[in-house]
């Protein structure tokens, strides 16, 4: 299963608490380029939502010291210690989930703790699981097929 | 033996050093080392220094002139191996940032080399605290040196007698020995060579990387020039170094938000781009072998034609499915372009690891032509094969291709027989026969000894011992001053040849790869536009060497809008790129014309080296015939219609009036004065004089007016050297 943060459009406002709380929280400072969950203003009363969603882990599978992981809880973890910044993982994320703030040495991204759907107002936010996908393997089958032969 | 630990290294001698960082991508001193007085230095890096050579091949070429004279041969003691990485080198943001610059006097030329190399080691040695390690003297045991750069700790230690020298053994097990633990495996990065290198002057060195996915090592190639000879000829072993801490900005860039946003500019156009251009992320430089067969300029049977119907069989799809996918193999860190795929589970048919499942690095499109159908070699697992074994005997895949093909026509012509190979088949085609050269090679074989002289001394053992024809073995061995040409087919392109034969080391594509704007796009019509092009694209490409970059990321990747530029050619975005990224990283400005005065003091430089040590002659620059033009007969009558055309509206002559053996002779007279005239332009661009000679008016004005060099272009104009 795969812990993630489940976002509802249609419910949020654009109060920025949720980008306050995580900022705060990482970085001790509000600051909505700090945030790891995003608020896009679309127009019309309207907001996009991003947070990573845990499951397609291109990240894992392009970071070259190995220093994104997927947790036990399928959560996609960065290794601060092993991070060299060379932020292909932020080219590679497909949602732009995968976040970086000019002149921080790495990157950074949600990590399902939850800190934003209590401040959340309007119930847009939750934690839920999800299923394993295809994709969600892929990372794993990759390591599997290159795995060094026995002598 | 399988395992050791650093406690089977005796010390030899040791020294501690002052850790410093990195500052604005230099450290400003580098480290000397004797291997056979057992010294070791600190030498500061001036500001003069900084100011006319930069960094990278410049400081490379520059420590190599004030250790050497004009004497010193390849294998004498003072001969050196700088490795140097230059100010750009290391970040992990800009793709293509983690090249070391190996220069030497090679043993095929007689002049400096210079060999660009990713791994780890380059990095990893600056980050320790050097902008070059130079690697003097010889020793008279095994000796391995070990720089610690979390330590400040160097040693020279000698190697066991038993250890391995083959490659993919020998960096494994140094690189276990010498990291802490599992974690510390990525933070050591080995420089070796292999048994092949200790008997031929095709000798490389390989460059590792931990990979910690497949958990073990992978190799680049130092590849051009023998400088594994070298390193050999020292009993050097291995170079090891360990560094933990890479991070953003370990090279210390004045406006490190600035390297980022440059890298990540990049990353992304890689990403979106890549699978609509050059597909580098899933085939490696190997994407380029049907568009070479299809333009007829993949090298066949020696460089004899350019294309066969067979080509497909060695096409990119192949690699693109044999090459394990989805892995980051980027041969630095940050470099999503990705290039340096492997194949993985390969099972050797051959040599002393027969029956062994291993992991072979590349191959890239070099060696796939080179060892392929230029050997008429279609079968993908005898390329693996050949590619496998040269690395781990370290063996430089293109000029052993090179040096193949010339034998195995040698071979079709009657000139060598079995009896001459030790029982060796070198029909076209037969890779197991080119991989029995390298194990006769290793096993101390004479015709394997033989074999790895190279095309220029086995042009001339031909004609010496097998009464071959003085002109045919000349036209026919693809080198130019000793270094075997690389795989391409420069027949049909005055430029190439130019961009082959007009170079400082020899005939390497790094220098200036024109084939196709004159070939297919037709861009370079005239003279004069060949000319410019072979002045600023050898300056432009010489820039990446001097910084520690690869080549691969300017133009194999483009912006979308590319071609909506003057000049596209030139990738105007990406030369941009590099001008921000210099002064993000040093604090320099840094203009496009700028970046070409950097490049041209240190390539008039290196000619100079070249001069002062007796070449550098208009006379050194010539190519042999094949790359010109066609030698044989049934080479002209493959392309008849295409030599006959020229002939007729070239020429103005009538070539339905006209045996083979004539038409040959109208065309190379024709196409050789094509070449002098070529000359005459490029010389003239380059502010030389008509024998290939630096002026000193021309040397002031770029701002290369060190005292050696002045003294040295003055000696050569006056006829002194």
């Amino acid at each position: 299963m795969i812990k993630y943060l489940k976002l509802d459009d249609s419910k949020c406002v654009g109060c920025m608490d949720c980008t306050a709380a995580c900022s705060l929280l990482y970085f001790k400072e509000e600051n909505p380029a700090k945030s790891a969950i995003q608020v896009q203003d679309v127009g019309n009363g309207k907001f996009l939502l991003v947070a990573c969603d845990q499951e397609c882990r291109k990240c894992v599978m392009e970071c070259p010291t190995q220093a994104i992981t997927v947790a036990k809880n399928g959560v996609v973890m960065i290794n601060k210690n092993l991070c060299v910044g060379c932020l292909a993982c932020v080219a590679v994320c497909p949602i732009g989930a995968m976040r970086f703030y000019p002149g921080l040495g790495y990157p950074f991204k949600c990590i399902a703790c939850g800190v934003c759907v209590k401040e959340c107002p309007k119930d847009a936010l939750a934690i839920a699981e999800k299923e394993e996908s295809p994709q969600s393997h892929q990372w794993a089958e990759v390591i599997a097929a290159v795995a060094k032969d026995k002598e | 033996m399988n395992t050791i630990t650093r406690s089977n290294f005796a010390i030899l001698t040791e020294q501690h050093y002052e850790l410093r960082p990195v500052k604005r991508g230099y450290n400003m001193r580098t480290l000397y080392v004797n291997v056979g007085t057992r010294t070791i230095a600190e030498k500061p890096v001036s500001e003069t220094m900084k100011a006319k050579f930069v960094g990278g091949k410049g400081f490379g070429l520059k420590l190599l002139w004030d250790a050497t004279q004009p004497s010193t041969k390849w294998n004498d003691p003072e001969n050196e191996i700088v490795i140097a990485m230059g100010p750009i080198c290391g970040n992990t943001n800009y793709p293509g940032s983690g090249k070391s610059l190996v220069v030497s006097l090679s043993p095929l030329t007689d002049i400096p080399i210079d060999s660009n190399v990713g791994g780890f080691f380059g990095p990893y040695l600056k980050f320790s605290g050097f902008d070059a390690l130079e690697l003097q003297g010889k020793s008279d045991r095994e000796t391995i040196l070990f720089i610690d750069g979390n330590e400040g700790l160097i040693q020279l230690l000698e190697a066991p007698a038993d250890l391995p020298t083959d490659t993919h053994i020998l960096a494994e097990m140094l690189t276990q020995a010498f990291a802490r633990d599992e974690k510390d495996l990525q933070n050591v990065s080995v420089v070796s060579s292999g048994r092949g290198a200790e008997v031929s002057p095709l000798g490389l060195l390989n460059f590792s990387l931990y990979d910690k996915r497949r958990k073990s090592i992978r190799v680049k190639q130092a590849g051009r020039g023998g400088i594994g000879h070298v390193f050999r000829d020292k009993k050097l072993k291995a170079l090891v170094v360990r560094y933990a801490g890479t991070n953003q900005n370990s090279n210390g860039a004045v406006n490190p938000a600035e390297v980022q946003r440059l890298g990540l500019k990049l990353h992304r156009e890689i990403i979106v781009n890549d699978d609509l251009q050059t597909k580098m992320r899933r085939q490696g430089t190997a994407h380029l072998m049907e568009v070479m067969n299809d333009y007829d300029l993949l090298p066949t049977k020696n460089h004899r034609y350019g294309q066969d119907p067979r080509g497909p069989e060695v096409a990119s799809w192949v690699w693109e499915k044999l090459l394990s996918q989805h892995l980051p193999d980027g041969c630095w860190y940050g470099c999503t372009l990705a290039c340096a795929h492997a194949v993985d589970h390969f099972e050797l048919q051959t040599g002393p690891y027969k029956g062994q499942k291993v992991c072979v690095d590349g191959p890239e499109y070099e060696t796939a032509a080179g060892v392929g159908p230029n050997l008429y070699v279609y079968d993908p697992h005898g390329i693996l094969e050949l590619n496998f074994y040269c690395d781990t005997y370290g063996i430089d895949t293109i000029s052993f291709g090179t040096t193949t093909s010339f034998l195995m026509e040698c071979w079709e012509l009657g000139i060598i027989d079995a009896e001459f190979t030790g029982g060796i088949d070198l029909s076209w085609g037969n890779w197991k026969g080119a991989a029995q050269i390298l194990h006769d090679m290793v096993e101390g074989k004479p015709f394997g000894l033989l074999a790895g002289k190279g095309t220029k001394f086995l042009a001339e053992y031909m004609v010496r011992e097998r009464g071959a024809d003085p002109q045919l073995m000349k036209d026919i061995a693809l080198n130019g001053k000793g270094l075997e040409q690389s795989q391409y087919i420069s027949k049909e392109s005055l430029a190439q040849q130019g961009g082959y034969y007009l170079t400082n080391k020899g005939p390497q594509h790094d220098e200036a790869w024109l084939i196709f704007m004159d070939m297919v796009n037709n861009h370079l019509p005239t003279f004069e536009k060949k000319a410019e092009a072979l002045h600023y694209f050898p300056m432009f490409r010489t820039w990446f060497g001097l910084q520690g970059l690869c080549k691969l990321p300017w133009n194999d990747i483009e912006p979308a809008d590319n071609h909506k530029y003057p000049e596209p050619n030139k990738v105007p975005e990406h030369v941009q790129n590099y001008c921000d990224l210099y002064t993000a990283i040093t604090g320099e400005p840094l203009t496009p014309e700028g970046l070409i005065l950097q490049s041209e003091r240190v390539y008039n430089f290196q000619r100079l080296f070249n001069i002062r040590r007796g070449y550098g002659h208009r006379k050194d620059d010539y190519p042999p015939y094949r790359a010109v033009g066609p030698v044989l007969a049934d080479e002209y009558y493959a392309r008849q219609e295409r030599y006959d055309k020229q002939i007729r509206e070239k020429i103005g002559l009538d070539p339905s009036a006209m045996s083979v053996e004539e038409k040959l002779r109208v065309i190379r007279e024709y196409r050789m004065k094509q070449y002098d005239s070529l000359v005459d332009a490029v010389f003239e661009r380059r502010g030389w004089t008509m024998d290939g000679c630096p002026t000193p008016e021309h040397l002031r004005k770029i701002g290369m007016d060190v005292p050696e060099a002045i003294e040295t272009a003055e000696a050569r104009i006056a006829g002194r050297i």
